[in-house]
């Protein structure tokens, strides 16, 4: 029963501001504000780049999940460390980085320039490559838990019986760490719907290319507080429609 | 190995307590009034919002006003005038108000949390910064307007972007930047990080700026000159004091500053 104050406090403390934008929301003119062409195409964007950012963090990342949980290699720890930063890291920090390395005079950028003539900030993949950078540990460190739970047996048992390894893989770990990974993805797919310091920092802010709902709500709040309220729940109904649907399959699993 | 964790912790404790103690320095300030030996009286803290653009220069009369009145600390917050705006009509304790544009001062003066009215205390005027040495050899507006020019603006909720439209617009010149950024510091950087080949900011941000970006004049500039108003806000902690810091950025002595960071006389 001690317990049960700080509970309530703690979810009052987490809920309430939800309240508050519900209490403040201008429902009167919120169909109209809804259907500006703004903002469909702010939240078209957002729901884009999130899914394609998610994509490419679970192309990646469920491989490098794997290389994390069952193959031992010197420097694993600091391996681990490294591709969880951008969990800690301030995401404007993640944009200045991905500007000094993709950025056109970027490490990496400059000869994608000269070479390809490929320019990466300010364009639509500059920001899903913000999300994804954002996003990835979330997928990284679900399915690496979900790898280290999952009993190895099987993977022994099917490597006896001449299954080579990219079957073993496919046909037996990835069935039984399906939910973890799906797990993973909504996770990595909410964080990068709702990234923003390291899309400013690194895509810039453009209507219909770059702009993301997050950017909408900031700049929205610079002129007109009722249109980055309704931003705002927008944003908040996807995320909790999302989360919730998909609540007990990713919160039971290991 | 464990030697160095603990030095590396030691110091990480050390910073920590600079930083704690100069903390309660500032803090100290506000809780003792009269303590302070000015001629004018004036003591405790000014906290000043103030337009981004006015960074440098205001950093500049902050120290200068700080050392002319000892006991006075002048803490800033620079961001873009509307989020101050908005921040201020949220109750944010601010004493003093510096916008970079009449219709963010107005947002306050409307909600009723100015005192009086506010004055015009500088001009500021565009330029097209671009990278140092104007590698691609901009002189005029209709430079940014070539099919593979890469052109920042401010978006046109800030002030600095209504300015760039007005004077877009006046010269009739239609650019499609790649990005419209929240304020003019913004701007800038993408110019300065060579992100972009040229961005529409204030002569003042591209003067503080002058090792990393040249600015070009242009003519059109003339038809968007921004006025600057400060004003005393009404539930400003400390009146006093504030009002002496703006009769100060009024003087010749803050004028001085001012203009030498590139602002022009209202």
């Amino acid at each position: 029963m001690a317990l049960l104050i700080p509970a309530t406090l703690g979810m009052l403390f987490l809920v309430l501001p939800l309240v508050g934008l519900l209490a403040r929301t201008p429902w009167a003119t919120l169909p109209q504000r809804l259907t500006e062409p703004g903002v469909l195409s702010a939240l078209r964007l957002s729901i884009q780049t999130a899914t394609l950012a998610t994509l490419f963090c679970v192309a990646l990342g469920v491989p490098l999940a794997w290389l994390l949980a069952r193959v031992p290699f010197p420097g694993r720890r600091v391996v681990r460390a490294f591709v969880t930063v951008p969990l800690v890291l301030p995401p404007v920090v993640g944009g200045v980085a991905l500007l000094l390395v993709f950025g056109r005079r970027g490490l990496i950028g400059s000869w994608l320039d000269s070479t390809f003539g490929i320019t990466l900030p300010f364009t639509t993949t500059g920001v899903v490559l913000a999300e994804a950078f954002v996003a990835m540990p979330f997928l990284i460190i679900a399915v690496e838990g979900a790898l280290r739970g999952s009993d190895t047996r099987y993977e022994e048992a099917a490597a006896t019986l001449g299954a080579g390894r990219w079957t073993t893989f496919t046909h037996v770990t990835l069935p039984l760490v399906a939910p973890g990974i799906a797990a993973g993805a909504v996770l990595c797919w909410a964080r990068a719907l709702g990234e923003f310091g390291a899309t400013i920092t690194f895509a810039g802010n453009f209507p219909g290319r770059t702009q993301t709902m997050p950017l909408a709500v900031y700049l929205a709040l610079e002129t007109d507080l009722e249109a980055a309220i309704v931003l705002s729940l927008i944003l908040l109904t996807v995320s909790v429609v999302i989360l919730a649907s998909l609540r007990d399959r990713w919160i039971s699993s290991p | 190995m464990r030697a160095r964790r603990l030095r590396t912790t030691l110091a990480a404790l050390t910073a920590l307590a600079v930083v704690g103690l100069s903390g309660c320095g500032g803090g100290d300030d506000t809780a003792s009034p009269g303590s302070g030996t000015s001629s004018a009286g004036v003591t405790g803290t000014v906290t000043v919002f103030a337009a981004a653009s006015l960074t440098e220069s205001f950093t500049t009369i902050g120290k200068d006003f700080e050392a002319a009145n000892p006991g006075v600390k002048v803490t800033f917050s620079f961001a873009g005038s509307s989020a101050l705006a908005t921040q201020i009509n949220q109750g944010a304790p601010a004493d003093v108000f510096a916008s970079a544009a009449p219709t963010n001062m107005k947002v306050v003066t409307d909600a009723g949390n100015g005192d009086g009215t506010p004055t015009t205390f500088v001009k500021n005027q565009l330029v097209i910064a671009v990278p140092k040495g104007n590698p691609n050899g901009v002189t005029g507006l209709t430079d940014l307007t070539k099919p593979d020019a890469k052109v920042a603006l401010c978006a046109e909720q800030v002030p600095c972007g209504a300015a760039a439209k007005k004077a877009l617009d006046a010269a009739n010149v239609k650019v499609t930047p790649v990005t419209l950024e929240q304020d003019v510091k913004a701007a800038l950087s993408k110019v300065k990080l060579g992100e972009v080949d040229a961005a529409l900011v204030y002569r003042t941000d591209a003067k503080a700026a002058a090792a990393d970006v040249d600015g070009i004049e242009f003519p059109e500039s003339a038809k968007a000159i921004n006025d600057y108003p400060i004003i005393l806000l009404k539930n400003a902690p400390n009146r006093t004091a504030a009002q002496a810091f703006i009769a100060y950025v009024l003087a010749d002595t803050g004028k001085s500053v001012l203009t030498a960071t590139g602002f022009q006389a209202p």
